[in-house]
């Protein structure tokens, strides 16, 4: 239950910090904001890992390494395509 | 593998480093000038959290450096490729897909976690154990607890991220125009049946974490901590979950289309974080807890934006269907006799003498492919005749959140001409000359003056303050709400019917010749 209340608490306390730093975004940056958080969601390829790393049968290991590649994409692409993107934002003259 | 295991103090204090560097990346994207830096403080965290996993013994003691390093090498060349070629006009799209792989990874590694046997719950009970230094402190009652966590949060990861996956490969479909995706309820009793899902999923969720608990509690108390939690059942239980899952992401998103689009992406973005934090609490990892639970904060913030923007809820874009009512007043009451249509020589002529012209971009400004065209219209009106051309961004316009202003960047506007809504509609009565192109809905005075109009108080872009608007429009074809606009009959509304990008075309062909 410690575990589970500690975990809690940083779920929960991380949405507020979220909260806080995003309503402060301006329009203009939602698309930008969108891949970028897309990237930063592939950080599942961390789930990812330990758990092709940890497994001995075939089939979860299967499921692991497929997440991998998965996760690999959001966060490479995610963060390519937004780096991309950003770059074309400019101001006058 | 490395010849030294990492303390298990140093990797979480990287993951904890990692958390700060996600936390300041989102915070530089508040200001496009501190934009590009954010974003690469994202990567730098992501990579910094990626090295040290890698790095810690326990996960590459099974498979290997082998199947993780080509599983890595082969998502990047995926990735790069995918985010290199896309166009522009391809954002929605791929934003999409990304949601979509977000959820389907979730979905595996919960899949993988579950399934793994020894190697997998009890592997991982043990290891959270001692990264918390608590193994002898929690005791059997601890471990059953911490077990049945990981649990619940697999069946969530698979219930979510299902969803994710199903939900964004619909509407990457819809945003790819394909056809025989319908729009509006395909189903009898639609919501009957996604409640009915609903309720098969939490049952199927029940039923996984029974299967392990039970075994597991009776292992516990046998033999004092040697878990061996998995049957096969649990496999089949979450696979139905799964299965579920994806049943339900066609189910809610089919029936939303057009305009509802960047309410969804929104959500299924929020979702896509959601479903990453769920697989924090299957492995106990504090870093997938922040990082997801960050993006679910974003995906959130940026549906209400969504919604509000509509003035609409929640519940009524998901599940409400947009359209005329009986009291709209038909096309040819409000159409009759009162269009005037005009052409590129006219238009020219009014912009030659406007002092304050507004662009005010939608869906068929993307369609069209007409931002470049926009672009050198408004850079000959100022360079020619001294205008000052802004351009007025509705919230919604397009497909997802800030559709048009990526749109727009990539012609080179700056985007300090980018004008939010209510910023530009108090100067809306000092402009000379507005030109909407592809919009519609998002300039429908209706929403201002029929209460029971479908778009009624829905906050729209004031078009019709400004002395001349010109329509850039294929037909009067309604919007996505099915209901005339008036603006289009107005006195003072020219009717301009071309393709968006052949009307600017045309426009800045007359203006060259004024």
């Amino acid at each position: 239950m410690e575990m589970l209340i500690i975990l809690l608490t940083i779920f929960v306390l991380a949405i507020f910090v979220g909260f806080e730093i995003i309503t402060k975004i301006p329009p203009t940056l939602h698309t930008p904001l969108m891949s970028g958080s897309n990237a930063i969601s592939g950080i599942t390829l961390i789930g990812a890992v330990v758990s092709s790393g940890s497994n001995i049968t075939w089939l979860p290991k299967t499921l692991a390494v497929l997440a991998v590649v998965f996760a690999t994409i959001n966060v490479v692409g995610g963060f390519m395509v937004t780096h991309r993107m950003l770059g074309m934002f400019k101001r006058k003259g | 593998m490395l010849a030294f295991e990492l303390p298990i103090s140093v990797i979480n204090f990287a993951y904890l480093v990692a958390a700060i560097l996600f936390i300041y990346g989102l915070k530089g994207l508040t200001h496009p000038r501190t934009a590009v830096r954010g974003n690469l403080l994202g990567a730098v965290a992501m990579f910094i959290a990626v090295i040290v996993t890698l790095w810690d013994h326990h996960v590459i003691q099974y498979v290997g450096w082998g199947w993780i390093f080509g599983g890595i090498v082969v998502g990047s060349a995926i990735g790069a490729y995918l985010a290199v070629k896309v166009e522009m006009t391809g954002m929605p799209e791929l934003v999409a897909v990304y949601n979509g792989f977000g959820g389907i990874a979730s979905v595996l590694v919960a899949g993988a976690w579950l399934l793994s046997g020894t190697g997998g719950p009890s592997h991982e009970l043990t290891d959270a154990a001692s990264a918390l230094g608590a193994h002898d402190l929690m005791g059997n009652a601890g471990m059953s607890a911490a077990l049945m966590q990981g649990t619940i949060a697999a069946a969530a990861s698979g219930l979510i991220g299902g969803v994710t996956l199903l939900g964004s490969l619909v509407a990457y479909g819809k945003l790819a125009g394909i056809k025989w995706i319908p729009d509006g309820a395909f189903l009898p009793q639609q919501k009957a049946i996604n409640a009915l899902l609903m309720i098969v999923a939490i049952s199927l969720c029940y039923f996984t974490v029974t299967d392990i608990m039970g075994p597991t509690n009776a292992a516990i108390a046998a033999n004092g901590g040697t878990v061996e939690a998995v049957t096969t059942s649990t496999g089949w239980y979450y696979t139905g979950i799964v299965v579920i899952a994806f049943i339900l992401g066609v189910t809610l998103v089919t029936p939303i289309g057009g305009a509802d689009m960047p309410v969804v992406i929104a959500l299924l973005n929020s979702y896509s974080g959601l479903a990453a934090a769920a697989t924090g609490f299957v492995i106990n990892n504090n870093v997938l807890i922040i990082a997801g639970s960050l993006v679910g904060a974003s995906g959130l913030i940026l549906t209400s934006i969504m919604c509000k923007a509509m003035n609409r809820s929640l519940w009524n874009v998901m599940f409400a269907t947009m359209g005329p009512t009986s009291s709209t007043a038909s096309a040819d009451e409000v159409y009759e006799g009162k269009i005037k249509s005009t052409s590129g020589e006219e238009v020219a002529m009014l912009l030659e003498t406007a002092r304050r012209v507004v662009i005010i971009p939608g869906y068929g400004m993307a369609v069209s492919q007409a931002q470049h065209a926009v672009r050198d219209l408004a850079n000959l009106l100022e360079s020619k005749f001294g205008a000052n051309v802004d351009y007025a961004i509705h919230p919604v316009a397009g497909r997802m959140p800030g559709h048009m202003n990526v749109l727009l960047a990539e012609a080179n506007i700056p985007y300090d001409k980018l004008r939010e809504m209510d910023d530009i509609n108090s100067e809306m009565d000092q402009v000379d000359v507005a030109i909407v192109i592809g919009a519609n809905d998002v300039v429908n005075p209706v929403a201002r003056t029929d209460p029971k109009s479908p778009i009624a108080g829905m906050p729209i872009i004031d078009a019709d303050k400004a002395r001349t608007v010109v329509v850039i429009k294929r037909s009067l074809s309604p919007g996505y709400a099915g209901i005339p606009n008036p603006l289009f009959a107005a006195d003072n509304a020219l009717m301009y019917f071309a393709d968006g990008k052949k009307a600017f075309q045309e426009m800045i062909e007359a203006v060259k010749e004024a």
